[in-house]
């Protein structure tokens, strides 16, 4: 590993978890009734709702997830933030109130208030189910992150130990544990990143970021008469290996033992080998990072300004910085990135990053990662797609929708989605902070831009970096619990009780609920482990495509058109579900992930949720039409 | 405490005006938001150009949704407990 593991994070881990439990056993004596463990009772306080409404949706991919994003990618990190934001408007709007009224304990309670239809009863739980895995995924993905640096176990540790918690919160007391876990975790994730952030404007920009931060090797190199490459004969390298693919070449050279590759660069200046990160799988499976094990540390972090312009003068430091100058310095210098790469060479797999000078104004604007100049129609849509299901999709999240039964009243559920709104609002404005601190500050690990928050935390200090990533966790289990509660109601409520009409005594259903919560955080558990590696971002995106396609244009129509029939909601969310999943698979970046070609892929977008938002309110509108008649004289 | 039956259910009588005034705000806010999205797509140089206090369009225009949002729910709920107020209070009167 790159980073050492602070004892300082273990403690204060330690000290989370046995705190969490703890409060968990305590309410858990209280909880006896279906109420109580679905639902808290629906005695919990507004402002206690709000801020546990912004523990439950700050979730992994929002802390962990865009604070990486915007550190790799800038500018296009941060639509996330504003889409998301975005989408509790139409949360408060038009669903707050509504959903409060017409529901008890779950979402397919309130859709299904009016029409007792056990197609809805089935369809729904299943949209439940199958939106809250999609968003489980990425949390126990970024769970196993977090454990590498800080407690020094692999990736799949973290994913047992979050997964383990989780399903003793939720399965000792159910949403009253919950609620409290995820009002802590809120408050604690705001106030650390407004620390955070104080520490990033303090700093300003500076060229050299930290003191262990690595200079890339950078050879001046000739060419023969036939272009073969010719190394300066002071330089200390032996040139082994050379290959091409597109425009670039790259040179395998070796140093003390050590072969690492290198990416031949041509400027004004001349002809130079500029030293790369790399991590080489060979064809016997051993993985070498930048030449050598990665206990060796050469698989250095990564990121910083080039040219730090303050004021129309170069510096090599800006000094502290308030919210605005931070923002406006960046753009008007020059930022280092790492820019992925890989091919094949002599049976090894490589995976290189190469660094590229960037302008601030780039960064700052759209486009490095969804490219909107000079782009193509596919990718104009695909930016379309990605706004219009991160502004639907909120209001459409089973494990966010169950929060409104917790509170007293419709008032009540308007008043604490106002103060999420605000909670969440203001963390949204710190992720910009937070990720453009940590693409300056030399501390990416480019391995994975889901640690880039804590690794910036971490080079504040061991104390500041202790207390983000355990807030980090708690983050994780906040949302996860929410997510395993939405579930096993879907399982136990929607399924066992009302769709297939099995008696239980209210006893009986909450530890039908307990065996559900049980069984779902076992399948996040193994997923959580199969999917290492993804940004948890861009999976959460996924996520939300499904829920606004799936769940919204019920909610909607259901809300504001007399038409709608049981039968037509029930198409909905099932063409909703099915055709969002499955445009997501024959995705590119999933392609990718199969091994092949994105160009293969056979829908051209990356996110579905311009094709299958529409798909499934056409769908309702028609089946609805189709059958009215039929419902009407039932 | 925590623990008791769920809350009873009342009738609201301001539940439609509510309503129709969260649709309203909701298309306010969804133009503005469809805005950003198109100056993304079709005038994407728009994005860089400063436009105030040294920041850019990007900028500007993505914290201006996430501060609008906040704004419209503080007003929307004062017109809303206003409403109820009204209504409600009116209806117990008679």
């Amino acid at each position: 590993m790159i980073y050492d593991v602070s004892n300082l994070a273990v403690l204060i881990f330690i000290v989370f978890v046995a705190l969490v439990l703890l409060l968990s056993f305590y309410f858990a004596r209280k909880t006896k009734t279906s109420s109580g463990y679905f639902a808290a009772g629906g005695t919990i306080h507004w402002g206690v709702n709000g801020v546990a409404f912004a523990g439950d949706y700050l979730s992994a991919a929002s802390f962990l997830g865009i604070a990486g994003m915007i550190a790799f990618a800038g500018y296009d990190g941060f639509l996330y933030s504003i889409g998301f934001l975005a989408g509790w408007v139409v949360a408060l709007f038009v669903v707050a109130e509504p959903m409060k009224r017409m529901g008890t304990f779950t979402f397919t309670d309130a859709l299904d208030h009016k029409y007792n239809s056990r197609s809805i009863k089935l369809t729904a739980a299943i949209s439940t189910l199958v939106v809250s895995i999609f968003y489980l995924i990425p949390q126990m993905v970024g769970a196993g992150d977090l454990v590498v640096p800080i407690l020094g176990l692999p990736h799949w540790a973290g994913v047992v130990i979050v997964g383990s918690v989780v399903i003793f919160i939720v399965a000792t007391a159910g949403m009253t544990s919950t609620t409290y876990v995820q009002f802590l975790k809120g408050g604690l994730l705001i106030v650390f990143s407004v620390i955070l952030t104080a520490y990033i404007l303090r700093k300003g920009l500076e060229t050299e970021p930290n003191p262990e931060h690595h200079h890339f090797v950078s050879l001046e190199v000739t060419t023969d008469p036939f272009g073969e490459i010719i190394l300066e004969d002071d330089s200390q390298y032996t040139l082994q290996e050379g290959i091409s693919t597109g425009n670039d070449s790259f040179y395998l050279l070796e140093k003390d033992g050590i072969s690492n590759w290198f990416h031949l660069d041509e400027s004004d200046d001349g002809l130079f080998l500029n030293e790369m990160l790399t991590i080489v799988i060979d064809a016997e499976g051993n993985v070498l990072y930048n030449g050598a094990p990665r206990t060796e540390r050469l698989f250095y972090q990564v990121g910083h300004v080039s040219r730090v312009i303050s004021d129309g003068e170069e510096v090599e430091s800006s000094g502290p910085l308030n919210p605005f100058s931070f923002l406006t310095r960046i753009e008007d210098s020059e930022i280092v990135r790492y820019i992925r790469i890989a091919f094949d060479f002599n049976g090894s797999s490589v995976v290189a990053w190469y660094p590229e000078v960037t302008p601030g104004t780039d960064i700052m604007k759209p486009g490095l990662f969804y490219r909107l100049e000079g782009a193509s129609i596919w990718e104009k849509l695909n930016f379309v797609s990605l706004m219009l299901a991160l502004f639907l999709g909120t209001a459409a999240l089973p494990h966010i929708l169950i929060r409104y039964y917790t509170v007293p009243s419709p008032r009540d559920a308007r008043k604490s989605t106002i103060v999420a709104i605000a909670a969440i609002g203001s963390f949204y404005i710190l992720t910009l902070y937070m990720g453009l601190g940590a693409m300056v500050s030399g501390v990416l690990d480019m391995e994975s831009s889901n640690m880039s928050a804590p690794l910036l935390a971490r080079s504040f200090g061991l104390g500041i970096f202790a207390m983000i990533s355990a807030v980090a966790f708690a983050t994780v289990l906040g949302t996860v619990s929410g997510l395993i509660v939405a579930s096993s109601g879907a399982i136990a409520h929607d399924l066992v009780d009302k769709f297939f009409k099995v008696k239980m005594e209210d006893r009986v259903k909450v530890r039908a609920g307990k065996i559900a919560a049980f069984g779902v955080g076992i399948l996040g558990i193994i997923v959580g482990i199969l999917l290492q590696g993804m940004n948890v971002s861009f999976l959460v995106g996924l996520a939300f495509a499904v829920a606004a396609s799936s769940n919204l244009p019920a909610i909607i129509m259901i809300l504001f058109w007399d038409k709608t029939t049981g039968r037509g909601v029930s198409a909905s969310i099932m063409v909703g579900i099915v055709s969002s999943v499955l445009l997501i698979l024959l995705s590119p970046t999933m392609f990718e992930r199969y091994g092949l070609a994105r160009e293969a892929a056979l829908f051209p977008l990356d996110n579905p949720g311009i094709v299958s938002i529409p798909l499934a309110f056409i769908t309702l509108i028609v089946v609805s039409l189709l059958t009215r008649r039929r419902e009407l004289t039932a | 405490m925590l623990h008791g039956p769920a809350a009873k259910k009342e009738e609201d009588k301001a539940a439609l005006r509510k309503s129709k005034l969260g649709l309203k705000l909701f298309f306010v806010y969804g133009l503005i938001y469809a805005g950003f999205v198109v100056v993304g797509v079709f005038r994407p140089e728009l994005m860089g150009v400063r436009v105030i206090w040294g920041l850019n369009l990007a900028i500007f225009y993505g914290f201006g949704l996430i501060i609008l949002a906040i704004v419209m729910g503080f007003l929307y709920h004062l017109a809303c407990s206003r409403l109820e107020d009204n209504l409600n209070i009116k209806e117990e009167k008679k």
